[in-house]
């Protein structure tokens, strides 16, 4: 049941003088911090934080949470963010003591148990991708991309060769253009066919000597396996330049076709895509890359290997790019996914891909009969259906389905991406949701094409608020809580 | 088959629906030529008990900070986490949900996104905060291509007494932007006004500055924030958010970005990530800030609620001319954040930094008072400090702490070879008398070497 008060702001709960934790008295004695430290770097008072007790932190947060869907509650089918089912059992492990209460820079004789679990996964990542050579180190998949992509820029310098380009189809994510300007590269759009996969002709012209990485998404963001993937790298790859491999869609191949055997030198995974972990809301993610061993002398540094026995922190690689992120990355996502992969095993891995790809067409095969689906009758592990003849027909947008598509319980598909499909709606089930409750997807996305246009402008009808005034977000920007401004 | 419902009969239902006879003939995409014809080499599947049994083996073979006094510190530390942290954060509604795109159905972490930039504004004083960003390290790095983008300009000024692993995470990214990172020396623990003021000119975009610093020590940022803002630099500070229970804030010594590591703000140390990376700027920077920002808003029946906003910034509509290429942020830590912040208010914050302070202070008495000791620097200290150990036997010495029940220091060899004599020990307030008299005993008590190594004078020392 909720409630309905629920959205009053911590600072609207503050009184002057109530709290929530008390700290133990100092069992040390001796002068105050304000006699041991100088008195120019003093604040006059602590931070104007809210002064709240226990029970309303407690209360307060967790009635802000009923106001999400989430994998734990609802049926996800976001397209390319793979919200697959987050196992209860890997939070549980990831919290124990020996992995969650270790501190970076302990003795590496007291850390032998996560060195030794860093050490198989990375493995375990080099034999899945085909690509042996793995960096853990990446904090998130566009982070694993900028750091493949300075990667491959330490290459091209190692080798004397001044390469300033990376390539990208239309189709691709909006992190690959990105990650390429801030590794120092100058972007090139290339332009891709209605069927998803990269026009020939285009990259053709587009390619030279200054092209250092061709960056491709295969399975594509249209959920189809690009064929052509093993020519375009082998033409890539006459020039000299290296095949970027955007690793967001591997929930679809896993165990059944490896990026470093169909032409892929780099590639990033997303673990908390592919193996599981939690959203989290927005993260944390992880983005761990695998290249192949010509590429390896240039990874991140620390790399963990083994030593008569012992795992070892590996810092001195005299070609490495050095270090993008503090530590050793984000950790606990890792162990997750080790904790996934270790569940499922080779045939599991196997399994999950075979399944995806079996509920994402069947969902296909009952969606395309009331919504067009451009790229054909078949896909991977999703599919880009198209609003377009709805909204010419009854003025209904794929927002406007979306949107509808909340008050009956599912989260909304991807919408508007990618680009080059008109009214998009990317959707993507996954392997753990049932036959039913694809089943019942359907035929609640088919009734909603059927309902009138009036009542799906307004929709959600039943969700806390509903079309929230984006534009005056964006420019009355109100972005922290002042008295005033409430 | 784990977490799939598919029964065999449900599969063929479906294959039937689709049209065709098996799962294979829908990989018909997948040329032959590239399919794997082995299974993957990976070893074969656990089920939850058995899996369960190999991590906790795996597990038991570290030694955890709770079996094991932790005096570590450099920018990972074993602070309280009070219980309504993990309870709160836990809540599967927050912890499996995805970034708020429809934010109908997201009210619940977009609201805590806007309390978490709002308590990240009254933490800092700073004008305006984004929703997060990985870690401490890499917000840096954000936050100097920040200034490089405002200023125009590509040389980077930063004190050696900044954390070494964030000036090699802007090393990394400067060796593909035609940068300049220039390292100013910090020979008594804290740099000069008179060094900074040498090396920075008109092509100066930032200084950067760590306070408290790696050391513990307490820097001049005022003065530093003067310096950089007469020559058109921007000042961004590195703060510990603890520090600020009883420290200045960055707004008030005149920092234009301010940034931080937030793993202490309610995250257990997990092995160094994820972490928290904290970002807050003048409201004049806030269009090239990077990451996700939530505002306020109303709906169409006019209800107060919130949404992602500002978004033309940011890499899925911007594209290559995009502040940033984040995607992925560290909302449930974010979270973690704001339920600490909200949990402590101004007086646990208060305390907590106090504690901090009194038993580091503690602590570096009574080791120092061990003639094997000496502090390295002569300045106040936050929560950590350099001890140098006249032996000059640190890693030996800190593996058989470990032994006796001590995670006792960071050796500073790695980073700084001319203090190879030197450990970093950090005192939360976690950490009773009783412990940090065991640390001092378990020092004292490692064993001596017969000659001792010479070493570096401090003051002779060339830390860039």
């Amino acid at each position: 049941m909720r409630n309905l008060k629920s959205t009053t702001l911590i600072f609207e709960l503050s009184k002057k003088g109530r709290r929530g934790a008390h700290l133990p008295a100092c069992d040390v004695g001796g002068p105050s911090a304000a006699e041991l430290l100088p008195a120019e770097a003093l604040a006059a008072e602590p931070p104007p934080l809210p002064e709240v007790a226990e029970p309303e932190v407690v209360r307060h947060f967790t009635n802000l949470s009923t106001l999400n869907m989430s994998v734990d509650t609802h049926f996800y089918p976001l397209g390319s963010c793979t919200m697959k089912y987050n196992s209860k059992r890997n939070e549980r492990i990831a919290g124990l003591p020996g992995l969650a209460d270790l501190h970076p820079y302990q003795p590496e004789s007291t850390l032998q148990g996560i060195l030794q679990l860093f050490h198989e996964l990375q493995q375990y990542f080099g034999e899945i991708s085909g690509l042996p050579a793995v960096s853990l180190q990446p904090a998130a998949g566009a982070h694993g991309e900028l750091t493949a992509l300075m990667v491959a820029a330490a290459h091209f310098r190692k080798l004397g060769q001044k390469r300033t380009k990376i390539l990208a189809p239309d189709s691709a994510h909006g992190t690959n253009p990105a990650s390429a300007k801030m590794a120092g590269f100058e972007f090139v759009t290339v332009k891709s066919l209605p069927t998803g996969n990269v026009d020939m002709d285009d990259l053709r012209s587009k390619l030279d000597d200054t092209v250092a990485v061709f960056m491709i998404t295969n399975p594509n963001t249209l959920g189809m396996f690009d064929k052509t993937v093993g020519e375009i790298a082998n033409l890539v790859h006459s020039f000299g330049g290296l095949i970027y491999l955007d690793g967001a869609n591997m929930n679809a191949i896993l165990g059944i076709a490896r990026p470093g055997d169909f032409g892929a030198d780099m590639m990033h995974y997303n673990p908390h895509k592919t193996f599981s972990g939690p959203h989290g809301g927005g993260g944390p993610g992880a983005g761990p890359i695998c290249v192949t061993e010509t590429l390896r002398p240039y990874l991140p540094c620390p790399v963990v290997e083994k030593t008569d026995g012992q795992y070892r922190l590996v810092y001195d690689k005299p070609d490495s790019i050095g270090r993008v992120r503090s530590f050793f990355g984000n950790v606990g996502v890792l162990i997750r996914a080790y904790c996934y992969i270790r569940t499922h095993g080779p045939d599991g891995l196997k399994r999950v891909s075979e399944t995806a790809v079996l509920n994402a067409n069947y969902l296909l095969s009952k969606v395309k009969h009331f919504l067009p689906v451009p790229q054909g009758a078949r896909c991977m592990h999703e599919f880009v259906a198209s609003g377009l003849t709805l909204k010419k027909s009854k003025g209904i947008s794929a927002m406007d389905v979306a949107k509808r598509l909340l008050d009956y319980g599912f989260h909304a598909p991807t919408v508007y991406f990618p680009l080059t499909v008109p009214e998009a709606m990317m959707i993507e089930p996954t392997e753990t949701e049932s036959k039913e409750t694809l089943d019942s997807f359907a035929e609640v996305l088919f009734r909603i094409t059927e309902e009138s246009g009036e009542l799906l402008h307004e929709a959600p009808h039943t969700t806390p608020i509903s079309r929230p005034d984006e534009v005056r977000a964006a420019r009355q920007p109100v972005i922290k809580w002042t008295p005033a401004a409430t | 088959m784990p977490y799939t419902y598919n029964t065999p009969d449900d599969e063929r239902s479906m294959l039937q629906s689709i049209g065709v006879d098996s799962v294979a003939e829908l990989f018909q995409f997948v040329p032959e030529e590239f399919r794997l014809q082995r299974p993957l080499d990976i070893p074969s599947a656990l089920g939850e008990l058995e899996l369960t049994q190999h991590l906790s083996a795996l597990a038991n073979r570290n030694a955890s900070a709770q079996q094991k006094a932790c005096f570590l510190g450099g920018g990972s530390y074993d602070h309280f986490v009070p219980a309504v942290v993990d309870a709160l954060a836990s809540r599967g509604e927050f912890y499996t949900s995805y970034t708020p795109y429809q934010p109908e159905v997201s009210q619940g972490n977009l609201q805590v996104m806007f309390e978490y930039q709002t308590l990240i504004c009254q933490l800092t004083g700073m004008d305006v905060s984004n929703a997060s960003l990985y870690d401490g390290g890499s917000a840096v790095a954000e936050a100097v291509l920040l200034a490089m983008s405002v200023t125009g300009r590509n040389r980077v000024v930063v004190p050696a007494s900044m954390h070494p692993e964030y000036r090699q995470i802007l090393e990394t990214y400067f060796a593909c932007l035609g940068a300049e990172l220039v390292t100013v020396a910090a020979p008594s623990g804290s740099v000069s006004l008179a060094d900074i003021a040498a090396a920075v000119n008109a092509e100066t975009a930032c200084v950067v500055v760590q306070h408290p610093n790696f050391f513990g020590c307490l820097e001049d940022v005022q003065g530093i924030a003067k310096i950089a803002h007469a020559a058109g630099a921007l000042l961004i500070q590195s703060f510990d958010p603890l520090s600020l229970g009883l420290l200045k804030r960055p707004a008030d010594m005149d920092a234009d970005v301010a940034v931080a590591e937030g793993q202490c703000l309610g995250t257990p140390m997990l092995f160094g990530g994820p972490y928290l990376g904290i970002m807050a700027c003048k409201e004049q920077f806030v269009r090239r800030m990077p990451g996700r920002i939530a505002g306020q808003t109303v709906d169409r029946r006019g209800r107060r609620c919130w949404v992602l906003t500002m978004q033309t910034r940011e890499q899925h509509i911007r594209r290559e001319k995009a502040t940033s290429n984040i995607c992925t942020n560290q909302g449930l830590f974010a979270l973690r954040a704001a339920i600490y912040l909200s949990e402590m208010g101004p007086q646990g914050l208060r305390e907590v930094a106090d504690l901090c302070v009194r038993k580091t202070a503690y602590a570096k008495q009574q080791l120092t008072s061990q003639p094997r000791f000496v502090s390295a620097f002569d300045r106040p200290t936050f929560k950590e400090f350099v001890v140098r150990d006249t032996q000059g036997r640190v890693a030996e010495m800190l593996e058989q702490a470990a032994d006796a029940g001590y995670l006792a220091g960071v050796p500073l060899a790695r980073w700084y070879p001319e203090m190879a004599d030197c450990f970093l020990v950090a005192v939360t307030e976690k950490r009773t008398r009783q412990e940090i008299d065991g640390l001092v005993s378990a020092l004292s008590a490692a064993s001596k070497s017969s000659a001792p190594r010479p070493h570096t004078s401090l003051a002779q020392a060339a830390w860039a």
